[in-house]
């Protein structure tokens, strides 16, 4: 594109260099009140309950999981859209909400894409306006910001011409999550949390979206929270992968390794369910039976026990920790924990 | 279900309480002392401070509104000014006879609005459905205290098939159901009933045709159910909203019938109230309109309760 | 697997499949915006439209009525009392104290428009101020006014209304308070309510993102998609205000007499319907025609704002 709009050299803002993750989240918790019964017992949605994972720079997470799981919540819950009731997060090594890193400073260098384009688009401003309110908020001129604007709207492939002044209904699903991104990315941010970014769109559409995202993303040097229900998408686009249970991280590592040889009994299942194109392919585990526990009370032990195929007592009474298999790789099950119990258990002597 | 109820009671509890402390104000709202209607002109100060302290006027607002409740809860809403006789005592006469108006007007209502509602929502965008929308429009925004007038100058006096004013021949101040009382509430009720008229065809009309276009209505007609069969289905589905507006309708007509009861001078609430009014009988329009509120409130919620308990789709949680 | 199958060089992929540019000059109908939208839409509705050419014209009339009456509305004549429509010289026929009818239903509109619009006008500023606010804010100051709102809703409004100005005394000032006290409620809950849906908007939560403040949300993002609807619903509260305000006159309650003012004059007219009903009938007629004005106009205005995706 003609217009480098990153054009700021990135060094000044990164502040603790390429080893240093991006992101780091840190025993994330939010419970949501409910009532129940006439008394108003009090009851809470335990919808993210102690999320740990961190996110390097320039690389693609992946967070899978079935609805419900705590996905979205966790990524609200990052760019401060909910108040987190424990836990840290620590943005390039400083604690988001500190008094060196405010929300709103963190919030110039962090953007979130939603997975509905109708409802994130406000239906009385044109494109062009929607793209141009952050960067007039933080203060650039109205002409710059609108030249800003259209400069990004041919850059997500939208040409200014014809799209600049329309209103978001009379764009289709696809074009208004390229007017989603382009907002996003007006900002100059340095990570983009792609809520199901690509979920609500037409298959063709979607895969013309996601490389769209891979080319910005070397572009402009970003770092993506990919939040997917699709394991088909989340391997096209993500360097890692972590999976989500009923508010916890069961299993994180590279791409390749969890979706090709997963550990955690959960992943196992989710990858079996997902229909195949090769019928040599076949589906050998069980797929997924049952809906998943109430999140409001749940199982006590590994929450996944009531839908595992390898459970044990021990499963039900034991919280398994999120402890590595190998350098990369980690995991939440008894039944891959040296010491543990559990009788599919590796011996304790492997343990490096 | 009975948890239900309770919880419903627990949140109707302080919209009650707001509605007593609005009644109690509508004496403080009026212009100078509310002893002012009372007193003769030429009172000396001394028989005003005398009065003042006689009727608990000398005690701050909080506790005369306390004062207040703990009688009304007792079933004392003090003594009208104009006639010497308990407030309580006027009102329940009037109301009887507002009830009995105000449930013939809904009833006539509800007939003729489910009518041109179903007419309307079965047969949309044809000369029918036009000409019963124009009924509900023309309903909804005629001005109904003119609409009488325009009655009794056509069967009045015009016509003279039907008495003008009054609840019965002898002037009497109650309506009895024999014939001859039975001429005499028929102006009234056709006025007052265009109101709720209009509002239920509006909402049957939309409720029909939001019913008809649902899959289930095509799945029965598929399977061969005749239009009569369909027709049931539709009616229960739709009964259980048309009656909730029935019910909230009646209660409007009941505290809002001053104006017709005015018209005819219908011996009920509005013509107890319109009398309160203008001869400044303050504990007379305070206790009316309370008890007028409270029986909204109260009708509000048995809508809700029925409603609930008749329409599986409503949440009770 | 499908992704495979995208074309790898994706510079080339243009606007997602957007189709090529058909016979409708979308340029046009992308600069007309919203409101241009729904104005268009009304101006090819011929009942909104005669509605709204009658309410323009009695509002003309009303405004010059100073000017243009044909006699003066407040001399009365005792000899040529309730003459009847077409009149040679009164053409509309003559009150109960022999003035002009015509020349005072003109006048008469003038303060049974201001008596009955007023309110609502009123009642919005309030009314949508109360219920954006409970419905940005939410939490302890939503459920503090919303209740208050509650409380007012467990009246009818012709009672309250009543109850109102009944309490305060006679007098357009009363008038106008009492009903500006029966709409506000109305108007807030529906303020609230649509406030509460945008609120939970995604592109609110994108407007966050960016960084702006709360006012600069609410300003930009939400005072837009949330007006529309509130007025909207306003301007079908004029035809029940209007009648409502005749009606406080009516009864005694509103405008004193000598003014004219189309509720008043059918009171006094009453006692003329033996005589001259066509003349008693009148001033009724009018509220009927300004109310169901109102009432086709709004109709025609919610239907030309619903936006289709």
């Amino acid at each position: 594109m003609s217009t480098p709009i990153a054009s700021s050299p990135l060094s000044p803002r990164d502040r603790g260099g390429p080893g240093q993750p991006l992101l780091t989240v840190e025993g994330l918790v939010k419970h949501f009140p409910v009532k129940k019964g006439i008394g108003g017992k009090k009851a809470v949605v335990r919808a993210v309950d102690g999320v740990d994972f961190d996110i390097k720079k320039g690389e693609t997470l992946g967070v899978v999981g079935e609805s419900g799981c705590g996905k979205s919540s966790t990524a609200r819950l990052i760019m401060g859209l909910t108040q987190h009731d424990k836990g840290e997060m620590l943005f390039d090594g400083e604690r988001i909400g500190s008094r060196a890193l405010p929300l709103r400073e963190f919030r110039a260098q962090a953007q979130m894409v939603f997975q509905d384009s109708y409802s994130s688009l406000n239906p009385r401003m044109t494109i062009e306006g929607s793209i141009a309110f952050g960067p007039r908020v933080h203060g650039v001129p109205k002409r710059q910001a609108i030249e800003r604007a259209r400069s990004l709207l041919a850059r997500v492939g939208l040409e200014p011409a014809r799209f600049a002044a329309r209103y978001p209904h009379e764009l289709s699903g696809g074009q208004r999550q390229r007017v989603n991104i382009a907002r996003a990315l007006a900002l100059e941010p340095r990570l983009v949390v792609l809520d199901e970014a690509v979920s609500a769109l037409d298959k063709s559409v979607e895969a013309q979206v996601l490389n769209l995202l891979m080319d910005l993303k070397q572009e402009f040097d970003l770092t993506y929270l990919f939040i997917s229900h699709d394991l088909n998408v989340v391997r096209f686009i993500c360097d890692r992968v972590a999976v989500m249970y009923l508010g916890q991280v069961v299993e994180i590592g590279p791409a390749d390794t969890v979706l090709a040889d997963p550990a955690h009994p959960y992943t196992k299942a989710l990858l079996s369910s997902m229909p195949s194109m090769d019928p040599d392919n076949r589906t050998t585990v069980a797929p997924l039976a049952g809906d998943p526990p109430n999140p409001i009370d749940p199982p006590p032990g590994c929450r996944f026990n009531p839908r595992c195929s390898l459970v044990e007592d021990v499963c039900r009474s034991q919280v398994p920790p999120l402890a590595p298999v190998d350098p990369v790789h980690r995991v939440a099950c008894l039944a891959r924990q040296p010491g543990s119990g559990h009788s599919a258990a590796p011996a304790l002597s492997v343990a490096a | 279900m009975l948890s239900f109820i309770l919880r419903r009671l627990l949140t109707v509890t302080p919209v009650a309480l707001g509605v007593s402390i609005v009644c109690f104000s509508l004496v403080h709202l009026a212009e100078g002392d509310p002893l002012s209607s009372i007193l003769p002109v030429d009172a000396t100060q001394e028989t005003i401070d005398a009065m003042r302290i006689a009727y608990g006027y000398d005690k701050p607002l909080p506790v005369q509104y306390a004062l207040w409740l703990w009688k009304v809860l007792h079933g004392d809403l003090g003594t009208s000014i104009a006639t010497g006789r308990p407030v309580l005592s006027e009102v329940g006469r009037a109301v009887v006879n507002s009830l009995i108006l105000a449930s013939v007007a809904t009833l006539i209502g509800f007939t003729f609005g489910c009518l041109f509602g179903f007419v309307a929502g079965y047969f949309r965008d044809s000369v029918l459905d036009r000409a019963a929308s124009a009924i509900s429009v023309f309903g909804v925004s005629v001005p109904h205290y003119w609409l009488g007038m325009v009655l009794v100058i056509v069967f009045s006096a015009q016509l003279g098939w039907l008495p003008s004013t009054g609840a019965g021949p002898d002037g009497s101040g109650n309506w009895k159901p024999d014939l001859e009382h039975l001429r005499y509430i028929i102006l009234p009720a056709i006025t007052m009933s265009v109101i709720p008229m209009g509002v239920i065809a509006r909402t049957v009309r939309a409720l029909v045709g939001d019913i008809l276009s649902q899959d289930f209505v095509g799945a029965l007609r598929a399977k061969g159910l005749s239009e009569f069969g369909v027709f049931k289905h539709v009616v229960k589905n739709a009964a259980p909203t048309a009656l909730a507006i029935m019910g909230l309708q009646l209660g409007y007509l009941l505290g809002g019938s001053i104006l017709i009861e005015t018209v005819f001078a219908w011996p009920g609430t509005g013509f107890l109230l319109n009398a309160a009014i203008f001869q400044r009988d303050l504990p007379l329009l305070q206790g009316a309109i309370l008890v007028l509120a409270m029986f909204f409130v109260a009708l509000n919620l048995i809508v809700d309760v029925v409603q609930t308990a008749l329409d599986p789709r409503i949440e009770r949680g | 697997m499908a992704l495979g199958t995208s074309p790898a060089s994706s510079a080339i992929d243009i606007a997602g499949g957007a189709p090529p540019l058909t016979s409708t000059p979308d340029a046009f109908v992308a600069s007309r915006g919203f409101w241009g939208n729904v104005l268009a839409k009304l101006l090819r509705d011929p009942v909104a439209m005669t509605a709204a050419c009658l309410i323009l014209a009695i509002v003309a009339i009303a405004l010059l009525s100073p000017w243009i009456t044909p006699m003066d509305p407040y001399r009365g004549s005792m000899v040529r009392r309730l003459k009847p429509v077409g009149d040679a010289t009164y053409i509309l026929g003559s009150d109960e104290l022999g003035r002009d009818m015509l020349s005072r239903l003109m006048l008469g509109g003038r303060l049974s428009l201001f008596i009955g619009v007023t309110p609502v006008i009123l009642a919005f500023l309030l009314g949508s101020s109360i219920g954006i606010l409970a419905g940005y804010v939410g939490g302890w100051l939503n459920t503090v006014l919303m209740r208050t709102v509650d409380v007012f809703f467990a009246f009818p409004s012709v009672l309250l209304a009543i109850a109102l100005s009944g309490a305060l005394g006679a007098g357009v000032f009363n008038s106008i308070v009492s009903l500006t006290c029966v709409f506000t409620p109305q108007i807030a809950r529906v303020a609230e309510s649509v406030t509460t849906q945008i609120r939970s908007r995604d592109y609110v939560d994108a407007a966050r993102l960016s960084g702006a403040s709360t006012l600069t949300i609410l300003r930009a993002q939400v005072l837009g998609n949330v007006l529309g609807p509130i007025f909207v619903y306003s301007t079908s509260l004029i035809s029940v205000s209007m009648i409502l305000a005749s009606g406080l006159s009516f009864l005694g309650l509103g405008v004193k007499p000598p003014e004219p003012e189309w509720g008043l004059m059918l009171n006094t007219l009453r006692t003329a319907i033996y005589v001259n009903p066509m003349v008693a009938a009148l001033p009724g007629l009018a509220i009927f025609i300004v109310s169901i004005s109102f009432n086709l106009f709004s109709d025609g205005l919610r239907s030309a704002m619903e936006v289709k995706s």
